[in-house]
């Protein structure tokens, strides 16, 4: 039960891991990504990234700004404009 | 001939410069790992968007897609966005760009349409302007920044995108060199607007949810994608500059070498003929006596 995970910025690939689950602040609202979602692609607006390594675990948040996310067969692809780590 | 103290000077001064071309060659060395690293790093970013684009752009068609993709209509005017680099000692580099930029000008003027120049970078800037004083429409300065980036990108795609709005051209074209390897640039002819659809459009996963929906997104996209393409450029010029420059200082380095022994061996052959002829005068005046 793994999500995998990739976040990339036009400067680099700045994770590519398999995680538990990847809320997303989505154009239309904030949706969580668990493994197995269905395709779906949107666009995303300046918010935190929260990414939930394990299932019970301390989540992590990642700033970013501008860009889309993409949820396909080879789980979920973050394009973002800028990261703030 | 020279006499001994010209030969010295001389060698003094290939000296000096072998030592300014050595260090810059060390220079670019160092720099061009890092670009190198830069460009490499930019490549996820720039397939990923493509791969969203072709599985978009296959869904947009016809008359609602936007113009960005759509195109005006027309192909009458071309721009040509010519990306160049800031500082010389580079070799051929910039005379390969503006060969590649002019050999596309005339194909683009052969066939009847009009050309303008958009240039990025200080050194297109004068053979362009002596082959089409009256074609240059704006350019970039990106000599003021060290590293452009991003921003620089940002702002180049913006200027495009305005210009392509207020419909001062119909196509745009970005020139910039390709790094292959530090003995090999590529110039490179690319459209960038309309932005070309990608020719594995068809697309099989068809049930994939879109939010807002597909012309949003794609509108959102397209002007990135523009944006991806000319921070691309940029960082291919800057790996092209340092590898460019690497191998063209280390050809005037061991010139320099060359040139340099050259002259010792002059310098030595004129010192023991001076000697010779001083002896010879000290002997035949000690034989007069």
């Amino acid at each position: 039960m793994a999500l995998h995970f990739e976040l990339v910025t036009p400067a680099k690939l700045v994770r590519s891991e398999d995680v538990h689950m990847v809320v997303v602040p989505g154009g239309e609202g904030e949706f969580g990504v668990l493994e197995g979602h269905a395709p779906v692609m949107s666009t995303i607006r300046d918010g935190a990234l929260t990414v939930y390594k394990t299932e019970n675990g301390t989540p992590e948040e990642i700033q970013i700004r501008g860009g889309f996310a993409e949820v396909g067969d080879n789980g979920l692809t973050v394009l973002a404009e800028h990261v703030e780590s | 001939m020279a006499s001994l103290k010209e030969l010295k000077g001389r060698i003094n001064s290939v000296k000096s410069t072998q030592k300014i071309t050595k260090a810059k060659q060390m220079v670019a060395a160092a720099k061009l790992r890092k670009a190198q690293a830069a460009a490499e790093a930019a490549r996820p970013y720039a397939s990923r968007l493509t791969d969203v684009m072709a599985s978009l752009a296959g869904k947009v068609s016809g008359d609602d897609a936007p113009k960005l993709l759509a195109g005006t209509g027309s192909d009458q005017r071309h721009l040509l966005v010519v990306v160049n680099t800031d500082k010389g000692l580079c070799g051929g580099l910039n005379s390969n760009i503006v060969k590649e930029a002019r050999t596309r000008a005339r194909e683009l003027e052969a066939a009847g349409k009009d050309v303008t120049f958009y240039l990025v970078g200080k050194k297109g800037r004068a053979p362009i302007k002596r082959d089409f004083a009256d074609k240059i429409g704006e350019s970039y300065d990106t000599s003021d920044v060290r590293d452009p980036g991003y921003n620089e990108a940002d702002d180049i795609a913006k200027a495009l995108i305005a210009m392509y709005e207020d419909g001062k051209f119909d196509i745009a074209h970005l020139i910039y060199p390709q790094f292959k390897s530090a003995l090999a640039q590529d110039p490179t002819t690319q459209q960038i607007v309309p932005v070309p659809t990608p020719e594995n459009a068809a697309d099989s996963e068809a049930c994939v949810e879109y939010e807002p929906d597909e012309e949003e997104i794609l509108e959102a996209l397209l002007p990135r994608y523009v944006k991806t393409q000319l921070f691309t450029a940029l960082l291919e010029i800057a790996a092209s500059e340092q590898g460019a420059s690497m191998t063209a200082m280390d050809n005037a380095t061991r010139n320099a070498g060359e040139l340099i022994d050259k002259l010792t061996i002059q310098y030595n052959r004129s010192r023991q003929a001076a000697i010779t002829t001083e002896l010879i005068e000290i002997i035949a005046g000690a034989e007069a006596l």
